[in-house]
């Protein structure tokens, strides 16, 4: 049953080939057997799962079927649960337990979904290793000694281990994308505003965005239907009709425009990727769309640009954690700054203070200008440079990251090398736009993700492209060895 | 852009946050690169260009003032390190 989609699952369910109690109990199984090595899961919310399990089988004998009645979904844990521990990967929120559900997991739960249980993440979604969690580093299933990137990479681990069908993401600069990548799965960022952000705990306001992840475009699809829709609650959420993205993604490719942008292909990039890429645009050709190169000059700029607002953002979000209303608080302060320093300081792990530091820094008295105007200036010229390209191309295609994924400890001591390897995805978050990856190969035997770029409200278009790219091609049924 | 010690502990004090002094040197060191790495923003002219708060361009939305919250204070209190009477308890600040 764990090799099944979650297409497949939901029809399995339908038909009672098997019961949501029977799948949960396999998942549950599984995430036992195989968990202790990989560290995917921060919380397992076993009780609760087999509680929804079962109302899940109670509606389907009652022939009361909602889209994902009785398919387990993992999330990850920077989305809020209701009375189960939310820590975001940090020592400040070890003792967190929400008092609420994020929209996104009440939308869940509303759609019969079953969750199984909290997945590991970068510190407050701060890093592209997953090697800054408080929990310890999860391993990438396909090589064991390497990351599966970050900051979602229990989500698209636990995914490509077969310990959950499908998982919740977020993605502020890659987040999404390049652990899809390292992992060899799917996934996708929706445009900026599409999926509510009421209960995912804030990292950088302006670029934060919750998707999907899982094997295939298709089960994409089927979770950002749930995902996706206007929440008042979330004052940058989008009131913006949502289609119906299965329906769409049988549709032709003959005609589809792709641009590839020369600077995704320079100097940097992997030759062994450049060559995935190449032969998965040829599949392309092949399936009837078109191909032309594109420039998007000011990409350079863009992690350059993400390191000034991202920290900015992070350094105000995250005053809130101050040791009054919740969270760690630290033991015997002498007075109220002692207690703000320490309750902050030996809470937070060095990268989210890195960020923190270099925030304040340039948001303090005197260095605006220079710093976060300058950085957002920048952004509008890297979004210009998008709306020109789409002017000409309906996607644009490339790498999703500059290597497959690196060994655990390999660029921790050098922050700058780590914060490269988001060099192709950090754009489209600065701008907006909706963004994917796809598996599109092997390097070295570790996966190599492509990455789908679209104009503004295009996830329908990706998941279509996307979709049309697995019908033809095998790279997401690949297992990881040991986990088939 | 260079940090010396000294100013990583001025902005640690601005961000309540603090550093094990013996990984000062090393902040320093860090932030530093990260600030000459963010520096090749400068290369670019941006004298014309109006800076993006939102990709889309999108207002902040306007409701009817009125009341949408409930209280929930013992909830949200029941999360909370030290509480007593309704109000949350933090060291003295006034002798």
């Amino acid at each position: 049953m764990h090799n099944l989609t979650i297409a497949q699952l939901a029809e399995g369910l339908r038909n009672k080939t098997f019961s949501s109690v029977e799948l949960t109990h396999a998942f549950l199984k599984r995430i036992h057997d195989f968990d202790g090595e990989l560290n995917c899961y921060i919380t397992l919310t076993e009780e609760q799962a087999l509680a929804q399990a079962n109302t899940a089988d109670e509606r389907i004998a009652a022939g009361n079927v909602r889209p994902l009645t009785g398919v387990p979904i993992s999330q990850k844990d920077i989305f809020c649960t209701k009375g189960v521990r939310t820590s975001c990967g940090s020592r400040m929120l070890d003792n967190f337990v929400a008092p609420y559900d994020a929209s996104v997991v009440e939308r869940f739960h509303a759609a019969g979904a079953v969750m199984l249980g909290k997945l590991n993440m970068d510190e407050f979604a701060m890093g592209s290793s997953n090697e800054t969690s408080y929990y310890g580093p999860v391993r990438n299933p396909w090589r064991t000694d390497s990351v599966p990137g970050g900051s979602s990479g229990g989500s698209a681990a636990a995914i490509a281990a077969r310990l959950t069908p499908g998982a919740t993401g977020t993605d502020t600069g890659g987040s999404i994308r390049q652990p899809a990548a390292f992992c060899g799965i799917t996934g996708i960022k929706p445009t900026y505003g599409r999926v509510s952000r009421w209960g995912m705990i804030a990292f950088a306001s302006s670029l934060d965005q919750g998707g999907a992840m899982a094997r295939t475009a298709e089960d994409c699809a089927l979770m950002l239907q749930v995902m996706t829709g206007f929440d008042e609650r979330d004052s940058t959420s989008l009131d913006h009709p949502v289609p119906d993205y299965r329906a769409k993604l049988a549709e032709s490719l003959s005609g589809v425009k792709i641009g590839l942008p020369k600077e995704f292909f320079g100097d940097g990039l992997d030759a062994d990727i450049a060559d995935a890429i190449h032969a998965a645009v040829d599949e392309f050709r092949k399936l009837g769309a078109t191909v032309r190169e594109v420039s998007l000059p000011n990409m350079k700029l863009s992690v350059p640009a993400y390191y000034v607002v991202a920290p900015a953002e992070c350094s105000s979000n995250l005053a809130r954690y101050d040791g009054v209303r919740f969270g760690y608080r630290c033991k015997d302060p002498k007075d109220l700054h002692d207690f703000y320093m320490r309750s902050r300081g030996e809470a937070f792990g060095a990268e989210v203070k890195r960020r923190i530091l270099i925030g304040t820094y340039a948001l303090s008295a005197g260095y605006y200008d220079a710093y976060y105007l300058k950085a957002q200036k920048i952004r509008r010229l890297i979004s210009d440079d998008f709306r020109a390209a789409f002017q000409e191309v309906d996607v644009i295609i490339g790498p999703t990251s500059p290597s497959v994924a690196f060994r655990l400890g390999e660029k921790t001591v050098d922050p700058i090398a780590m914060y490269l390897s988001d060099i192709y995805t950090i754009a489209v978050n600065l701008a907006g736009l909706p963004g994917m990856s796809i598996p599109a190969g092997f390097a070295a035997d570790l996966p190599v993700g492509m990455q789908l770029i679209g104009d503004y409200f295009s996830e329908d278009r990706l998941l279509n492209i996307a979709h049309r790219y697995q019908q033809a091609t095998d790279w997401h049924l690949r297992v990881p060895q040991g986990y088939a | 852009m260079s940090l010396d010690a000294q100013a990583v502990k001025k902005i640690g004090w601005l961000a309540r946050l603090a550093i094990d002094e013996e990984k000062v040197a090393a902040y320093a060191s860090d932030l530093s690169g990260i600030l000459d790495f963010v520096a090749q923003m400068n290369a670019v002219d941006t004298s014309d260009t109006a800076p993006m708060a939102h990709p889309l361009e999108q207002a902040q939305r306007l409701r009817p003032d009125e009341i949408s919250e409930t209280d929930q204070r013992d909830l949200f209190q029941a999360h909370a390190p030290a509480v007593e009477a309704g109000l949350y308890l933090v060291p003295k600040v006034i002798e």
